[in-house]
């Protein structure tokens, strides 16, 4: 069977920072990774393969550095990874990106055989839309399960796959068609570690680079910042809503610090002993 | 079990395993490279210092495109009291004219820069790997490496351990013994970002140039280590380092040295209004000469810090380590080239070749230095840089006092301290330990 497991590089957003004065992310010099919700996706397909035989394949698009976490998928043990790079696919926003890596998809299926499913992250830790799964399953014409918690079973014969999906309220048990196109839940399981053979053999990987050209992308006018209707107006960052705090000084003994404490926030707050009072009433 | 055979395995993508991997690799040697970190570099610490030479002897032309942060025009060395420095400058353009001799670099990216120019070479670096096991073959010569990934063994004719100070291969696998507290120096490093005018002025520095200041005296507590302070690009690498053993007998810790070095009246306002970005300690081998361990045996050898090649005195290290990376690198392709196998007796070849280079004639020469700053520390480190202090004070205060009286001062304040003989035998030992 073939998997196709959509991911993203993104920056780290552990190391990030905005800028004090525009508002906007600083990117230079954050370290990218792989978006953290990829990965669960990339390791149910990983077990998929070793359950029942095939191959999965990474796809991203990006600039050309996105080459650098899709090196990364192959040592955690993918098969193939493709990377779709152009500058026409720059200032794409998610109907672009879902048009653009549907066209890939599609271009996949006919270089390396049809996917049974499609896999990608619930969302992304930068833009967090959770619009472009959906969006390939739309396009692609794919059954769609998002918020997957377990894969239970896959009948080949029948091409059927049984799977636990998280709703509001509980579990969902559904039976689905393949092909079909899935989201993974995070904490559905843990990622491997690539075993030394295949970091040996993503280190010497050749990565099928395709533009937009190379992927049968022929309307351009889909992709990019021109097939983007959605605009970003402002960015800003919300306002800290926390009042200055301040500083107690310890006393001699704990019960006069408390005694400090407790003047200190009664003199911030002058009506919150009336407050109180007022509440307890209400008992 | 992989089939695949490689001619060398290098344990660490730092300043020895790229120069060993480059090299083999630049001839034709099929190299596997194994890194720890998430990246060459990311564990690195150092300062720190490029030497050129050794660079250049390695990638001619590396000025080009190597991530450089300054070439340096001064170096300033501070003898310093708990409110004075006595210092001693020397700045010279001339000196780096044509070709700069000395850079300050931030290994983070110098190392992944480095060990890219290996991997373009044919080198196959493998990040997020450990080696954690050395294999043997029937005879007990070492044919591969156990990593911490499942799958394996890899095998190779030859291992080279250049995996820094801690070596925990060589350690585990009893090629080398563990470094002793005595033997290693512990340096805290601050990074303290600050913006590029503000530093050139505070420096007297301009576009590319930079300045290294190294300090000693009473700043490290009567225990035998080194401040220093270094100009990047936007940034200031501030630090302070001691013997392990000297920590440990004093119970001081190093972020206090840092914290006292950093408000001493000398460096404060170099650093005033900087935003600290980056913390960081290090292990740096200090045992020098006798201190190495045996260097090679069948299928393997060890290179830079993982070897204790670090000469303290001149606070070089990453150039003894670059240098015996390269070295190792030759000797192997020599054997592998007239086909002979990698026995402890072919592998000779190394440290014979390592003898004839500085690496050893320099650590050869400074071979009792690391005991006797040692033993010395309380004079060296607190009593003379107290004592030239005032000798300094004596010189240059104008108080009506007759200059006849503030010289007997001084002579008095030295022979009180050390006693005469206490003076000449000091000067005697530093003679000697210096030859």
């Amino acid at each position: 069977m073939h998997f196709v497991v959509c991911i993203k590089q993104v920056p780290d957003s552990a190391q990030i920072r905005v800028h004090p004065v525009t508002n906007t992310i600083m990117r230079q010099g954050v370290p990218t990774i792989i978006n953290p919700y990829d990965l669960f996706s990339l390791e149910e397909a990983l077990r998929l393969r070793d359950k029942v035989g095939g191959a999965v394949t990474v796809l991203t698009m990006g600039p050309p550095m996105a080459a650098d976490s899709l090196r990364k998928a192959l040592t955690i043990g993918a098969d193939r990874a493709v990377l779709l790079t152009d500058r026409f696919f720059a200032g794409s926003d998610t109907l672009a990106t879902t048009y653009a890596l549907a066209q890939a998809i599609r271009k996949i299926g006919e270089t390396f055989g049809k996917p049974d499913i499609v896999f990608a992250g619930k969302q992304t830790i930068d833009g967090d839309t959770a619009q472009v799964g959906p969006g390939i399953a739309k396009r692609l014409d794919l059954l769609q399960l998002t918020y997957v918690s377990a894969l239970t079973e896959i009948d080949q014969e029948n091409r059927t796959i049984t799977l636990e999906r998280r709703s509001e309220g509980g579990t969902q048990v559904l039976k689905s068609q393949l092909p079909c196109m899935i989201t993974m839940l995070e904490g559905s399981n843990v990622v491997r570690r690539g075993k030394i053979d295949d970091a040996l053999r993503a280190a010497r990987a050749e990565i099928v680079t395709w533009s937009a050209k190379d992927a049968g992308i022929e309307d351009l006018t889909l992709c990019g910042l021109r097939g983007s209707p959605t605009v970003v107006k402002r960015v800003f960052a919300p306002q800290a809503r926390a009042e200055k705090a301040a500083l107690v000084e310890i006393a001699a003994t704990p019960a006069e610090t408390a005694d400090a404490f407790i003047e200190a926030i009664f003199a911030k707050a002058p009506t919150l002993e009336a407050d109180m009072a007022k509440l307890a009433s209400g008992f | 079990m992989i089939d695949e055979k490689f001619d060398a395995i290098v344990i660490g993508a730092g300043m020895a395993g790229n120069a060993a991997a480059f090299t083999m690799a630049s001839r034709g040697l099929k190299v596997l490279q194994l890194e720890r970190g998430e990246y060459p570099g990311s564990k690195n610490v150092q300062g720190g210092i490029l030497y050129a030479d050794m660079l250049e002897k390695i990638i001619p032309e590396f000025r080009n495109e190597a991530p450089l942060e300054r070439r340096l025009i001064e170096q300033r060395f501070w003898f310093m009291t708990d409110k004075a420095h006595t210092g001693m400058h020397y700045r010279n353009d001339d000196f780096n004219e044509e070709k700069p001799n000395r850079y300050t670099i931030i290994r983070s990216q110098f190392d992944r820069w480095f060990a890219r120019q290996a991997q373009e070479k044919g080198a196959i670096l493998l990040c997020e790997t450990t080696a954690i096991e050395l294999i043997r073959d029937a005879y007990g010569k070492v044919v591969g490496v156990r990593t911490d990934r499942s799958g394996g063994p890899i095998h190779a004719d030859v291992v080279v351990l250049a995996e820094g100070v801690n070596g925990l291969l060589g350690t585990r696998s009893e090629l080398r013994p563990r470094p002793v507290a005595s033997q290693v120096a512990l340096a805290v490093k601050e990074m303290h970002f600050l913006p590029t005018e503000v530093i050139e002025q505070r420096f007297n520095i301009k576009g590319d140039e930079g300045a290294v200041i190294e300090a000693a005296g009473t700043i490290s507590n009567g225990m035998t280590g080194m401040g220093f302070i270094y100009t990047n690009k936007e940034s200031i690498s501030v630090g302070i380092g001691c013997l392990v053993s000297d920590f440990a007998e004093n119970e001081t810790s190093p972020s206090q040295l840092l914290d006292a070095f950093k408000k001493h009246p000398s460096v404060a306002p170099l650093i005033a209004g900087s935003e600290v970005k980056e913390y960081a300690a290090h292990l740096i081998p200090e045992g020098g000469y006798k201190a190495i361990p045996q260097l090679f045996g069948d299928g393997w050898v060890i290179c830079g810090d993982a070897g204790q090649l670090n000469n303290a005195v001149h606070r070089e290290g990453s150039n003894l380590a670059m240098t015996s990376g390269r070295i190792a690198g030759e000797a192997i392709f020599q054997l592998k080239s007239r086909r002979e196998p990698t026995t402890a007796a072919n592998l000779a070849l190394y440290k014979k070749m390592l003898e004839e280079s500085f690496v050893l004639k320099d650590l050869k020469k400074y071979k009792d230095m690391p005991e006797l700053l040692h033993t010395q520390a309380q004079n060296l480190f607190l009593t003379y840089p107290q004592l030239v202090s005032k000798a300094m004070e004596n010189f240059v205060r104008v108080d009506g006092k007759p200059k006849i009286d503030k010289e007997k001062d001084t002579v008095s304040r030295f022979r009180k301290a050390r006693g005469t003989f206490g003076l000449i035998g000091d000067a005697f030992r530093l003679a000697r330990a210096w030859r």
